[in-house]
């Protein structure tokens, strides 16, 4: 066992493990860009379009709350797959990083779209009627209030969006993506490389935790500086 | 001849649907409001008290009947003069409702950037009137670092930073204590003298009523009960509920005085 953990940390090991990362790392920061924008404005979008939103439009709420749920239900693997066309039709291949992170941002921004409607319901009623009895525009209010206020819980979920994002990316490795998910099941478990499982693992779980301090961290700071903890 | 009211609601009805049964909250409002005056409506939860308020900055729209405001009819108005209309009706809540992503300048801030007026005059401005409702050295606190109190004064500042011509007050002294309510009714007093503003406070304490207003209105399950003066209907209650306000109000004040009497 300890021969193994040793092994894990040999130069062959990392030869293979860190162009690997720097996949991960592309793709993560790539994907995350484009699922975030895209990702606050679906929120946005669902959110005002409700029937007791700021501009009420129900039928296309209803129709365009049920296509993310309907994305939102199949599993990561599926959509991947059926969004390889779209990714054929924008970078042109099916394969390779670039056409993974077309892949992962359609599975993603459903789910973000999600995450960042909940965060902004959180924030109270009374604010933003507050803000509509002062004569603001809805642009106003979703800039000057509903941003702002939900910022601490958007900064939380934008953290659980990119670790989710890093997972699917592993999912995505076996579509010929690369990355450190490709690495640990090619070489970990179709090779039984258990030396190279065990690097890429812990290289996943310490980004992963330190994203998670990290965005705990700046949550926690922006509370504090607003005196609300 | 009296002057025209300033603030005048005719046959005011507002339905809610719910779940497509339909609830009646307000049942023909007719009310008259002078201008420079402090008129309270009273009335037990769920009487309609909120709603009233809500539907004179068109938060709500009303189902039938006309709402006018000096020259203008409030349900006619165009999105954009509404936008501008609701800038010269202030309001201020039960809960304050500040926004904790900004200082107390930046909250007083908002109407006037909503206003779109330039950086200077804002600055200028939310230091006047911070001065005005006396927390000046308030101004880069956020608001979790203020008392109640001190949030109600950053309410108010900020609900008369665009210089409105009428006040709405949704139970805002109803979430403080007994001291911090006085001196916000005393200030709410004071600025109605100082600017000759319009304020029209809802409640559902007598006490406040006979602190701060003129005159007064009871409101009974979406009717008006009784209007009048604040002395008028306190010597004088004839609705049932302007009674059993003014006997509890009565009974509090009479129980406190025997115990302090017996011990």
């Amino acid at each position: 066992m300890t021969d193994l953990l040793l092994k894990a940390f040999t130069k062959e090991v990392w030869d293979i493990i860190i162009p690997a990362i720097w996949e991960t790392v592309y793709m993560t920061i790539v994907s995350t860009t484009i699922t975030t924008f895209f990702g606050l404005l679906f929120g946005i979008v669902l959110l005002i379009t409700d029937k007791h939103g700021l501009h009420p439009i129900p039928l296309f709420n209803k129709v365009f709350g049920s296509i993310i749920n309907a994305v939102l239900s199949l599993p990561s693997m599926v959509v991947i797959i059926l969004a390889l066309p779209i990714a054929k039709l924008i970078v042109g291949i099916t394969y390779g990083p670039k056409a993974c992170i077309i892949s992962l941002t359609v599975v993603c921004i459903p789910i973000f779209s999600r995450l960042v409607e909940n965060s902004i319901l959180e924030v109270s009623k009374g604010k933003i009627e507050a803000a509509k009895a002062m004569g603001a525009s809805n642009i106003d209010i979703i800039f000057k209030v509903m941003l702002p206020e939900a910022l601490p819980t958007l900064i939380r979920n934008f953290v659980v969006l990119t670790i989710t994002l890093i997972s699917i990316t592993a999912i995505a490795g076996s579509f010929g993506a690369g990355g450190l998910g490709d690495i640990a099941v090619r070489y970990g478990y179709h090779r039984f490389r258990s030396d190279i499982l065990i690097a890429a693992v812990l290289v996943l779980l310490v980004s992963v935790n330190l994203l998670q301090l990290f965005g705990a961290l700046l949550a926690r700071k922006i509370l504090k500086k607003r005196h609300l903890i | 001849m009296l002057p025209p009211s300033f603030i005048e609601l005719k046959d005011v009805y507002k339905k809610f649907y719910i779940y497509n049964k339909e609830f009646e909250v307000l049942k023909g409002i007719n009310l008259e409001i002078q201008k420079g005056d402090i008129f309270g409506i009273v009335g037990f939860s769920g009487a309609g008290k909120s709603t009233l308020i809500r539907c004179i900055n068109r938060l709500e729209i009303i189902s039938s009947g006309t709402i006018r405001i000096g020259k203008y009819e409030i349900n006619k108005l165009s999105k954009k003069e509404l936008s501008l209309y609701r800038q010269k009706i202030g309001i201020i809540f039960q809960h304050f409702n500040l926004l904790d992503s900004r200082t107390v300048f930046g909250n007083v801030a908002f109407p006037l950037e909503v206003a779109k007026k330039s950086k200077k005059e804002i600055q200028e401005r939310v230091s006047e009137i911070l001065e005005l409702v006396d927390i000046a050295d308030k101004k880069d606190f956020y608001p979790g670092q203020l008392s109640g109190g001190q949030k109600q004064r950053a309410g108010i500042a900020r609900a008369l930073a665009n210089n409105p011509d009428i006040l709405l007050s949704d139970e805002a002294t109803s979430a403080l204590d007994p001291v911090s309510q006085l001196s916000v009714l005393d200030l709410l007093k004071d600025i109605n003298k100082k600017l000759g503003l319009t304020i029209i406070l809802i409640t559902h304490s007598l006490d406040v009523i006979r602190h701060a207003c003129n005159n007064m209105a009871v409101l009974e399950n979406g009717i008006i009960v009784e209007k009048g003066s604040v002395k008028e209907i306190f010597v004088n209650p004839k609705s049932d509920t302007a009674k059993v306000f003014i006997k509890i109000n009565t009974d509090l004040s009479i129980s406190k005085y025997v115990e302090g009497d017996v011990i």
